[in-house]
């Protein structure tokens, strides 16, 4: 963690991206509470200053979150193409609400606000990888793409 | 140097990722190779080429021909037929207007270069003339004020949506020791994705625009604030960046002059909001994205409460034209008010979605129909919205209007980031208004009552009328929250609730009457 810092000055302006690879760097995607004093005490501000920043962006979680994150779009030009269907394709098929991650831990869903690739609508980003012109089928088929991929290593 | 007596590019983005891009580069190679020709074709990748949502497209050169959702299968056939034989594969073409490079008979100011060069390479960016107007302005002495009052002249206004004229902005900012120059890459408004192809596709333009800026108001620093989700971007934004400071492009000394000038890329994490300037300043900072009250506007107190310019994308990457061939030159394209082009991301219910470049002024039904190819599927034109969110509708009556930052104004709407989603007859405007809505109550940043409160009763109203549970007065209602909320947010985001709401009751009102019983 110490090393992860330390190709940072210890400066607020460079919060954002250790937050960034703390994150990354985490098995379980998101900002452990020792991650967190870290960050506090490598910059020498207030653990309730590096929280206060951590909580305000929806890319970071404090909370455990699954191996792979999926971010559905839900913004206006998805939408329109279906995304909304989608989204309960996709709670169903994993049986969990947004917000919440699969009992064997291996997807967290999420929503998202426009991902910037409307061209493709409508998109989903699992962790850093961008699907597009998703379909009912399609979906659930990239889903399990994943979940074997992570089975056969 | 091995010159190539043709070239195949390439488009790399996320969409041609997505349909197999590598492959098809890799396969490329080899037969090329296979067939001999590796010597005399080059395969140069490069940015999006203006054909969203058609897969992988190759541009061929000097022929001009332009292939779309090329397979892997397809390759060899490409190679053995058209680069053999000279004899392009029909059924491959993109046929009409996008035909021979994108838009090619549309004036491209700002995506001039885009799916032309290579993004990787500066000495591809140089040959088609990046840091030429830096260059200009060292070798010609044009002092700072001359610069401003170039861009002044030019009528160059804002393009991240308020439309503010750029060489004004730079005209008030502050003196100092020591001022930024902000690139705002934090694009969040639904619907938009023009400034990520700007840097997908032509990152030294950004560059020497931030250059020409930081030269012009004295800033010696620059920042590019990228949203966090667009990893493309950020990689090749600093592949150009570090080949730019290997160069002596950026660094000290430019052209051997008195300027100092270098740019760091800062990555965001998630918050719409941070794309209103004073937010992403703080988010700079390493705090929460809250915007801040103005004035002090940023010119004079800015990051860490230095004098600081906030630029779009977009408009940036005017700025090196602008500067080379001067103000004229740019006064001839466009409307009086607003000189010069927009680009616009056209989606939803068009055969052919993508982002384009038009001059200013262009009326909707050319957009639609000359450079969208038209509504999908023959279906009838309800309505668009223009802008994204925080944007408006428009009806069919606005068809024919001329759209600038003015001439939209006086239909109630906004051009805002450019963003046009256009609608067929099955759209319902009551489901895209409750999608806006509740992107707004997610995005509203909770700093101040108005827009915290606001957004959320606005989308329980609408939840109410969707639900057949709608009272009687339930629009008026919601206008009346969206007035108080315009006159009272701290920032853009809570003032602009109100221009999608009211569009939506101007053009569709009996859309909603029905659901209130």
């Amino acid at each position: 963690m110490k090393e992860l810092l330390e190709r940072y000055p210890a400066s607020t302006e460079y919060l954002l991206d250790m937050l960034h690879d703390l994150q990354d760097a985490e098995p379980k995607n998101y900002l452990t509470p020792q991650a967190l004093r870290a960050v506090a005490e490598y910059l020498s501000i207030p653990l309730s200053d590096v929280v206060s920043t951590a909580t305000f962006y929806t890319m970071y979680s404090l909370k455990p979150r699954g191996t792979h994150v999926i971010r559905l779009c839900e913004s206006p030009p998805c939408q329109l193409v279906g995304a909304e269907t989608l989204l309960d394709i996709l709670a169903k098929h994993l049986n969990v609400g947004v917000g919440e991650t699969t009992e064997d831990g291996a997807f967290t869903l999420e929503t998202a606000s426009c991902l910037g690739v409307c061209g493709v609508a409508p998109a989903m980003m699992i962790d850093e990888e961008l699907y597009g012109n998703l379909t009912a089928a399609r979906v659930v088929e990239v889903v399990e793409d994943v979940r074997r991929r992570d089975e056969t290593g | 140097m091995r010159l190539a007596r043709g070239h195949v590019l390439i488009g790399i983005n996320d969409e041609a990722l997505l349909a197999g891009a590598r492959d098809v580069q890799s396969a490329l190679a080899d037969a090329l190779t296979a067939h001999g020709l590796a010597d005399e074709i080059e395969i140069i990748e490069t940015g999006d080429l203006g054909a969203t949502g058609q897969g992988v497209v190759l541009s061929v050169y000097p022929d001009g021909v332009m292939y779309v959702n090329v397979s892997v299968g397809d390759v060899e056939e490409v190679v053995t037929e058209h680069l053999l034989k000279g004899r392009p594969v029909e059924r491959l073409r993109l046929v009409g207007h996008l035909e021979a490079a994108p838009a090619r008979a549309h004036k491209r100011i700002v995506l001039e270069n885009c799916g032309v060069i290579d993004p990787h390479s500066l000495e591809q960016a140089i040959a088609v003339g990046a840091y030429a107007a830096m260059a200009k302005i060292v070798e010609k002495e044009i002092a700072p004020h001359d610069v401003i009052d170039i861009v002044k002249e030019s009528g160059l206004r804002g393009r991240g949506g308020a439309g503010f004229p750029t060489g004004l902005k730079w005209s008030f900012t502050a003196k100092g020791e020591q001022v930024y120059i902000i690139c705002n890459a934090d694009e969040g408004e639904p619907g938009t994705f023009k400034d990520r192809l700007i840097l997908e596709g032509d990152p030294h333009r950004l560059i020497e625009g931030m250059m020409i800026a930081g030269y012009a108001v004295g800033a010696s620093k620059g920042y590019v604030y990228v949203r966090g989700e667009y990893a493309l971007s950020i990689e090749r934004m600093q592949t150009a960046i570090d080949a730019a400071r290997e160069a002596g492009l950026l660094g000290e000394r430019i052209f051997e002059s008195e300027f100092d000038f270098d740019i760091e890329i800062k990555k965001g994490a998630g918050a719409y909001v941070c794309g209103e300037e004073t937010s992403l300043i703080e988010s700079i900072e390493g705090k929460r994205g809250y915007p801040r009250l103005k004035p002090p506007y940023p010119g004079a107190v800015g990051l860490w409460d230095k004098p600081t310019v906030v630029n779009n994308v977009e408009t940036l990457a005017n700025v090196p034209p602008i500067v080379l061939h001067g103000a004229e030159w740019f006064r001839s394209y466009g409307t009086e008010t607003c000189p010069g082009t927009k680009v616009y991301t056209i989606l939803g219910h068009v055969e052919k979605p993508g982002l384009i470049e038009a001059e200013m002024g262009t009326s909707l039904r050319t957009i639609i129909d000359e450079y969208g190819g038209g509504v999908k599927d023959d279906k009838a034109f309800k309505g668009a919205l223009i802008g994204g969110a925080a944007g408006a509708f428009v009806c069919p009556d606005c068809l024919d209007k001329p759209m600038d930052f003015d001439g939209l104004k006086e239909l109630s709407a906004v051009l805002g980031s450019g963003a046009i989603l256009v609608l067929n007859e099955d759209a319902s405007i009551v489901d895209m208004l409750d999608g806006i809505l509740s992107f707004f109550r997610h995005e509203s940043c909770g700093q101040c009552a108005p827009c915290r409160g606001g957004t959320r009763a606005l989308k329980a109203i609408m939840d109410r009328i969707r639900d057949g549970q709608g009272q009687s007065g339930d629009l008026d209602r919601m206008v009346e929250i969206a007035t108080s909320m315009q006159a009272m947010s701290l920032c853009p985001l809570g003032q602009s609730a109100i221009l999608p709401i009211t569009s939506a009751f101007q053009h569709f009102r009996p859309e909603f009457e029905a659901l209130i019983t």
